[in-house]
């Protein structure tokens, strides 16, 4: 079987996973709305949410407030208790930081934070305010929370391209996949532009890019939640909505067609890219080299690579297809018959085992 | 007179029932309405969920036509009525509803590209999983089997589409509180179709789709753009290759549909052409081929036939006189053990067209 050591957890991981499940059990749940630009709406949505929450009889108070509230927003503050934030002033510039002693003393069962991307000023409890509200979360408290997509740290490099300018605070992406829920606020970018009077961002391309990308942004979040979601529950891997791409390389295969048209694809789907060969102790120098090569191009082309190991090439690019969830397989081929009708050649065994994914086939180099 | 510019049609996607599409699409008829535009409600789909009723307010409605079909009573959207009434906007609720028979038309999107092309802008509301593209995907996700599809096409013309979302969590929420269904139907969408997994699957859908859409639309521009001032270089042009064109190998099979969807999906992400063929005259399943050609044209795919039995020779030969790069055909049908020497015709075609690379479709199953 490939690789099937270092996929069967270890009891240390097991511990820590159990542990980090404890954990997640007492922590408050996490809730954000992502927006692709500024003014999208997200954070009436959440004021709004927090409303709908206090009339069904939750316990909510408002943790952080942005400056220039709507008047939209305004009136539903009428109705939700507000923990003022404590305003200080450092090398001249005014901060607003959640007073988190009033929080941990009021100890809401839901506590709204408008504007995730905060950086504190020196000296404060915490450097920035997403680690504010996790400390709120390991106190139990549920928070629900807005986020613009510039402000993902990830992100940042990739936005900045796409509207020359780059966001001051930033919050790790990788907080994002901690949350519970993350609910995206979509609207199309004339809608946008209508209602900010064009301040912003004036180009609707800028603007449908981010889109976009936030709607990408949000679905590899999904898609990671719901494989966690089917592993803890111990259902075997099944196909998410993501488009993945397994490259098999041989010496002899044609590779720079095949991870050419995987990068394509890949790009084309917003989906992965893979490329795995099989290692084989009996490989001729002239042979190494070539796969080298291959692996180099794969490298750069940004495949994540493989090594598989297992006496049956088609047993070993199977087993390794099935578990991680792909969807197209991309394998070359000479076009010469297998060596004798009694066998059956590696494609066809391969073809016959592929449940749940498509096989591309390409010529060798010179195949003709 | 000349006729007159088409209307504009925006979608409202969302991944399942109780999301708020209807909810979204109606606040944005009561801003046109305050803005003075000309709207009148085409069908509305109240499912007696009394927030979304409550948006109807003030909003003209256009009287459903009643239809009787097999001794009972049905109500379709008027869509005569609605070209008498000739409003500038039309709000029209699921966009992927089958008419009952004695309608004019089949499909309320053909009514819907009815009203466009008599120049009336159109909102309207769908799910993801209703994409014929996504049918075999959902069905593996979910184990649901959609009847009520949508080519793919006829949304990609939508001018805007926009994504209603809410989390899975939330929408249970919701059924939980019988905001939804009455509270013995939640119980059992709950059970069955609302699962975590089957809707968080869908949502992911729905999300890339969208994404997806966007992109298309960005790329379009540029094209556009480009085309209007072709001395200008694009300044990051998408990765050259040579370009693509797919040949679908229809057969009467019943793989055949999962085949056309999906070669018609990787055709639509790489920009690539789609031609489908069916080699051969067997009479015995002519009408399921049939079925499948004309699936395949409703998906705006060019068809052919070639009479004849050696499929693999004619698949070839075909392909290579058509510039074909790549070519979708099933798995063959396993043959039985005294037949086991002979080649299937995936092997043949393989050696065959060694110069195009064949894609083999596997079923998806659950």
């Amino acid at each position: 079987m490939p690789s099937a050591d270092s996929l069967r957890p270890n009891p240390e991981e097991l511990l820590r996973k159990v542990q980090a499940d404890e954990r997640r059990e007492r922590r408050g749940r996490l809730k954000i709305f992502l927006g692709y630009a500024s003014r999208v709406g997200k954070s009436f949505r959440m004021f709004d949410e927090g409303r709908r929450r206090k009339e069904r009889g939750q316990d909510v108070v408002v943790g952080a407030l942005q400056s220039g509230v709507t008047p939209d927003i305004q009136e539903i503050l009428k109705h939700i208790e507000v923990i003022p934030s404590i305003h200080t002033r450092h090398a001249g510039r005014n901060y607003d930081v959640i007073d988190m002693s009033a929080l941990f003393r009021r100890h809401p069962q839901v506590c709204l934070i408008d504007g995730l991307a905060y950086d504190n000023p020196p000296g404060s409890r915490n450097p920035q305010r997403w680690q504010d509200v996790s400390e709120l979360l390991d106190r139990g408290i549920a928070i629900i929370t807005a986020v613009n997509l510039q402000h993902i740290c990830e992100q940042q490099d990739q936005v900045e391209r796409i509207t020359g300018k780059r966001a001051a605070n930033n919050v790790p992406e990788a907080f994002l996949h901690e949350a519970d829920e993350i609910e995206v606020i979509d609207a199309p970018p004339d809608a946008l532009l209508d209602r900010t009077g064009a301040k912003m961002i004036a180009d609707p391309r800028s603007l449908a890019e981010l889109r976009e990308m936030a709607l990408l942004l949000a679905a590899d979040v999904v898609d990671r939640q719901l494989q966690e979601y089917l592993d803890s529950h111990g259902v075997a891997a099944r196909w998410g909505a993501q488009e993945r791409i397994l490259v098999c390389l041989t010496p002899r295969s044609n590779a720079a067609e095949m991870l050419h048209s995987g990068q394509r694809n890949k790009l084309r789907f917003h989906g992965a890219l893979l490329a795995a060969y099989v290692e084989q102790p009996g490989l001729r120098q002239h042979e190494r080299e070539l796969l080298d090569k291959h692996l180099a191009l794969a490298r750069q082309l940004g495949a994540e690579i493989h090594a598989l190991k297992g006496s049956d090439f088609v047993d070993a690019i199977l087993a390794f297809a099935h578990e991680q969830r792909i969807t197209q397989l991309f394998l070359g081929h000479t076009g010469r018959p297998g060596r004798s009708w009694l066998v059956r050649s590696p494609i066809d065994r391969l073809i016959d085992g592929a449940e749940g994914f498509d096989v591309r086939l390409f010529p060798h180099e010179g195949a003709l | 007179m000349s006729a007159p510019a088409k209307g504009k049609l925006k979608v409202y996607l969302g991944y399942a029932a109780g999301v708020g599409k209807t909810y979204r699409m109606l606040e944005e008829a009561q801003e046109l309405r305050q803005k003075g535009v000309d709207i009148v409600i085409g069908y509305f789909e109240p499912h007696g969920r009394k927030e979304t009723i409550a948006k109807t307010e003030g909003l003209e409605a256009v009287p459903r036509r009643p239809l009787t079909y097999a001794g009972s009573q049905f109500e379709e959207m008027d869509t005569a009525a609605i070209l008498r009434r000739k409003p500038a906007v039309a709000v029209v609720d699921e966009f992927a509803h089958t008419n009952v028979p004695g309608a004019e038309r089949v499909k309320r999107w053909e009514d819907v590209h009815v009203l466009l092309e008599a120049g009336i802008d159109v909102l309207t509301t769908m799910n993801v999983q209703h994409l014929e593209s996504l049918n075999d995907q959902v069905f593996h996700s979910t184990g649901i089997r959609v009847r009520e599809t949508v080519p793919d096409w006829v949304v990609d013309e939508a001018d805007e589409l926009v994504f209603v979302d809410l989390t899975p969590r939330a929408l249970r929420n919701r059924l939980e509180r019988g905001v939804v269904y009455s509270p013995e139907k939640a119980h059992r969408a709950m059970e069955n179709f609302f699962t975590e997994t089957n809707l968080t699957a869908l949502r992911e859908m729905a999300l890339r789709h969208t994404a997806h859409e966007v992109e298309e639309k960005l790329d379009a521009d540029a094209a556009a753009t480009l085309a209007e001032s072709p001395g200008e270089p694009p300044a990051a042009s998408p990765p050259a290759g040579r370009a693509e064109r797919i040949l679908i190998c229809l057969t009467g099979r019943p793989s055949s549909a999962i085949l056309i969807r999906r070669g018609k999906r990787v055709a639509d992400y790489i920009h690539a052409d789609c031609l489908a063929l069916h080699v051969g005259g067997d009479s015995h399943n002519r009408e399921a081929v049939e079925r499948h050609m004309s699936f395949a044209r409703n998906l705006r795919i060019a068809t052919h036939v070639i009479p004849g039995k050696d499929v693999s020779g004619a698949v070839a030969g075909f392909a290579r006189a058509h510039g074909v790069t790549q070519i979708f055909m099933g798995r063959s049908a396993p043959l039985p053990w005294w037949k086991r020497y002979r080649e299937t015709i995936v092997q043949r075609l393989v050696r065959q067209a060694r110069d195009m690379q064949i894609t083999i479709v596997a079923e998806r199953r659950r």
